[in-house]
């Protein structure tokens, strides 16, 4: 047995506790240094706990507006040929409902959450990149307004939540496409950030001792789905990008007529668009991982088993995307490639639902408002899994397909699955935010209201959907069987908006006379429930070393031990907001990091990028470059004046006899993490681009085209030996900046400049004088999407070696504190990659083929 | 021996055998999109090509899968790996990778399946 092994040399917490004085100015210094902002300054907060409470309360309140929209729908199709909305605005009710539930409600929602608990779940202060989450807050509070607010306009996006063209591009030439794409490319830009934050939260902010087989299942969902977000949105952001450059300058990527495939957005936005679900559905059962233990009274059973369905279900997401794609007229085998692998994703999103029913049965089970939300979610969600292997079944779909079978089918997946967690989590996790609980009365109504709802809403769906009403029409005609049935949702959509308005009432109920709840109230094992009630803005009082999945359950006196400092970090002597960097895989502590506090230029930048993006949507572009530009300098001034700080000392006692570093660069720093996390996201998006560009290739006899001009060689040779160059200068760079003297770390920068600057010119020059026309075909439109990509990318590469110089010149980098030229390299393997790629793609490919 | 060192625990090791599962997965399909450019061509060529995929597909994640039983096994253990141990993440490390390599190989035969069945392209 395991247990037979060497006893751990962990170490112990302090046998004795600080005298009661030191005790009393430590928590004074902590409050200090963690003290939340007061009056309007509030808003310039950036610490998790408010950032995730301002992100979850945007969040649900998009979900109400999504919901509102629904009801909207539903009473219009109460009745056969009701006038109550017309064609045109149903259209737009039902792409922004579509839209605003999963881009403004399912994936913000995890985020926010995880922003708000999973520092607590990891006795951490604080997530490393505060600031990083307040500004993609901010993108999304905006970009969520821009795009919602179009519908008071009557101007909102009418092509359905997947933006097919050619519908989007020759049929609507209205803003409203322009205001789906580009408001929500801004917010998955943000959704993006919030997962590279995430990923490395997970991975880097542990707590001594919680080494990879430790840490909560909450902690190992994130991690998979924050992958997951890193390598599907950014094939979307490509789809975005090609789709908005049809719509914009008329580069024919979707038009037939052209040479361009209309298909190709439904591959990009899909493959997307699975792992989408997934990305939805995972972090809700994270939830409920959390949850059941609880209420079991008992730790999970099959705690691996979870792990392997969790990281199962995130890969095997990425091959299922063709299945929405089932009616294209795709080769069969082909189909039944991806039908064979929908029906295999069943088997890992199996075992986790059976670890859960196995936990329930193991422990002692108490029947309170969360766990009744579980079990009504799991009913739910099984029955949408199950029509889910249906329509995974070609013949089956083809049937199915753009009917109401597939509405009744992806709401049983997606409230079962994940709405129903998270009301009971929100029901479990409140006393955390407020320090009171949500009422059992109510919370047992608004339950039954909901699930009795849903089920009267959504199971009549899928017959009408077999009766053969479609998708997406706003009226159908009396007498085909659908009458009743339609009156039925209609009835039952109402009754679950009355269980969720229950809800809304008893979250914003005042609680002025209500008593706080006890200290961990459900009696949980893990972290998160060290908090005091109410909650202090510190995170935890002192970070803990953990030597069990539940220390709450297993740990002797560990509320005591943390509470009374006698833990690493129980001080802030020189009131900066601190807290530990640990290994990924056993959590040995290795770093001090000092994370930064409240600022407002996260505010500006958000409200400069936003403006970017909106101008742009109204081809107001003098108005859209200010505002970019503008917004790029308020980001250098945020990254100049609050990353990569020289600390006063070179290290620092964080208790327990442990001295940490309080600076570090290269891979165990977490902003090297950071921007590596973020270049395999940004890498995708590109790989995405030339997916582009070899689908075309497989769908035209001929590609490049006979008429068309291609890119002479001797460009392309020019711009990879200089591009080569630069990166090879900036490495170079990277190892003379450890020397004293600076004077060669200069040379080699300016130099590395020249040659990306000078390589820049060429990649563009290429395509310039060849002449390629990118109005004219699909093929020089892709072409000049991939140089001018590339040229954008070694433009940021410039950009990032000049900070590197100025940093340097203005003493803020050293020849011991590096951090900005390790990173600018680390962003140049990445450059050179893709100009490598992009050359071959645009030079070699013609002579090859 | 230094096999307990966290230096050596590599947390990518998990996502080896999926990767093979995706490798495995994409070039099916590529294969298939590629011959299927012109609808009457034969697929055999194509099916042949992923019966081979499929058996180095399904050797590699046999040796991983091996492997990391090994692991899971470390000292003869048989428990769920979760005291906070060098020894105990070490096992879970590989049961987990096992695990992961089983579900990795069964979808490696999913996948392989319709080729089994179907002699055109459409």
């Amino acid at each position: 047995m395991s247990s037979n092994d060497a006893p751990h040399e962990d170490p112990e917490p302090l046998a004795e506790a600080p005298p009661e004085h030191v005790q009393r100015a430590q928590v004074e210094r902590l409050l200090k240094a963690w003290e939340t902002p007061k009056g309007w300054r509030y808003w310039s907060a950036v610490n998790n706990s408010e950032v995730g409470l301002w992100y979850t309360a945007t969040a649900f309140v998009f979900f109400l507006f999504g919901g509102a929209l629904a009801l909207l729908m539903r009473v219009q199709l109460a009745f056969p040929e009701n006038d109550f909305l017309s064609a045109e605005l149903y259209n737009q009710i039902f792409t922004v409902h579509g839209s605003v539930m999963m881009f403004l409600f399912a994936v913000p929602i995890f985020e926010a959450f995880s922003i708000m608990v999973l520092p607590e779940m990891m006795g951490a202060r604080d997530l490393p990149f505060p600031r990083l989450s307040a500004y993609g807050f901010w993108c999304f509070l905006i970009g969520g307004v821009f795009v919602c607010g179009s519908l008071f306009f009557g101007i909102a996006p009418e092509g359905g939540w997947f933006m097919y063209p050619p519908l989007t591009t020759e049929y609507q030439p209205g803003p409203g496409a322009d205001i789906w794409l580009l408001g929500l490319s801004f917010i998955e830009i943000a959704s993006i950030a919030a997962a590279v934050e995430l990923i490395v939260g997970v991975l880097k902010v542990r707590p001594p001792g919680m080494r990879i087989n430790m840490i909560p299942l909450y902690a190992w969902y994130i991690l998979v789905v924050g992958v997951m977000i890193l390598f599907a949105f950014p094939p979307l952001i490509a789809g975005d990008i090609l789709l908005e450059l049809e719509r914009t300058l008329d580069w024919p990527f979707f038009d037939v007529s052209r040479g361009g495939d209309p298909l190709l957005w439904q591959h990009l936005f899909w493959i997307f668009g699975h792992p989408e679900v997934y990305i939805v559905f995972l972090p809700s059962i994270a939830l409920v991982a959390m949850m059941v233990p609880t209420f079991a009274k008992t730790p999970i059973v099959g705690y691996s088993w979870i792990v392997l369905a969790a990281v199962g279900t995130g890969f095997l997401s990425f091959a299922l995307w063709v299945h929405h794609m089932f009616t294209t007229g795709l080769p069969g085998i082909s189909l039944a490639l991806f039908s064979a692998a929908s029906e295999a994703v069943a088997i890992p999103t199996g075992v986790q639902i059976f670890c859960f029913i196995a936990t329930l049965l193991v422990g002692k089970l108490t029947i309170r408002v969360p766990i009744m939300f579980i079990i009504g979610g799991f009913s739910t969600f099984v029955m949408g899994g199950l029509t889910g292997v249906m329509v995974a079944l070609v013949p089956f779909d083809l049937q199915a397909h753009d009917t109401y079978f597939v509405v009744g089918h992806l709401h049983s997946v997606l409230i079962g699955g994940t709405i129903f967690p998270i009301v009971g989590a929100f029901y479990y996790f409140f006393p955390l935010v407020g320090g009171k609980h949500l009422s059992e009365k109510l919370g047992r109504i608004a339950f039954w209201l909901m699930f009795v709802g849903f089920n009267i809403t959504f199971v009549p769906m899928h017959i009408t959907g077999l009766l053969g009403m479609p998708r997406r029409v706003y009226t159908y005609p009396a007498g085909l069987g659908f009458d009743s049935l339609n009156l039925a949702s209609s009835i039952g959509a109402f009754i679950l908006a009355a269980g969720i308005l229950v809800f809304l009432w008893d979250v914003v109920r005042p609680k002025k006379h209500q008593p706080l709840a006890e200290r961990n109230p459900w009696n949980a094992g893990t972290l998160e429930w060290l908090a005091e009630m109410p909650d202090k803005p510190w995170g935890v009082r002192s970070i803990p070393e953990i030597d069990s999945r539940y220390p709450l359950w297993d740990q002797p006196n560990f509320v005591r031990d943390v509470d009374e400092g006698r833990f690493y970090l129980p001080d802030a002597k020189e009131l900066a907001r601190e807290t530990l960097i640990t290994t990924s895989v056993d959590a040995k502590p290795i770093q001090c990091l000092r994370v930064p506090g409240p600022t407002f230029l996260t505010l500006y930048a958000a409200i400069l990028t936003g403006g970017f993006f909106i101008f742009g949507t109204f081809h107001l572009w003098w108005l859209a470059t200010l505002s970019g530009v503008a917004g790029l300098g308020v980001i250098i001034v945020w990254i100049w004046t609050g990353t990569a700080v020289i600390p006063e000392k070179p290290e620092k006692d964080v208790g327990l006899g442990l001295t940490l570093p309080l600076y570090a660069s290269g891979p165990s720093s977490v902003g090297w993490w950071a921007m590596f996390i973020t270049m395999l996201g940004d890498i995708t998006a590109f790989v995405a681009l030339v997916f582009g560009h070899f689908f075309y290739w497989t769908t035209h006899a001929e590609f490049p085209p006979a008429s068309q001009p291609t890119v002479a060689p001797l460009w392309g040779v020019a711009a990879l030996i200089l591009l080569t160059g630069s990166w090879l200068l900036t490495i170079a760079a990277r190892a003379l900046n450890k020397r004293p003297k600076a004077g060669a770390f200069y040379g080699a920068s300016a130099a590395a400049v020249l040659l990306a600057l000078a390589g820049c010119a060429a990649l563009l020059a290429g395509p310039w004088l060849a002449e390629l026309d990118p109005t004219t075909n699909v093929y020089p439109a892709i072409i000049w999407v991939l140089v001018l990509w590339t040229a954008a990318h070694v433009l940021v590469g410039v950009l990032m070696q000049v900070y590197s110089v100025a940093r340097r010149v203005a003493g803020r980098m050293t020849f011991e504190h590096d951090i900005d030229i390790v990173n600018t390299t680390l962003f140049w393997h990445f450059v050179f990659l893709t100009a490598a790629v992009t050359i071959a793609v645009v030079v070699g490919f013609p002579l090859v083929a | 021996m230094n096999e307990l060192r966290e230096e050596d625990a590599r947390l990518w090791s998990l996502i080896v055998s999926p990767t093979i599962w995706l490798v495995h997965f994409l070039a099916t399909y590529i294969t298939y999109a590629l011959t299927c450019r012109s609808a009457d061509a034969s697929l055999d060529g194509a099916r042949w090509a992923v019966a081979a995929y499929t058996a180095v597909a399904l050797i590699v994640i046999a040796v991983l899968a091996r492997r990391a039983y090994r692991r899971h096994r470390y000292k003869g253990a048989t428990g769920t790996h979760d005291f906070d141990t060098h020894e105990d993440r070490h096992r879970f490390l590989g049961f987990a990778t096992l695990l992961l390599s089983v579900l990795s190989g069964v979808a490696v035969v999913y996948d392989a399946v319709p080729g089994l069945f179907f002699g055109s392209c459409r």
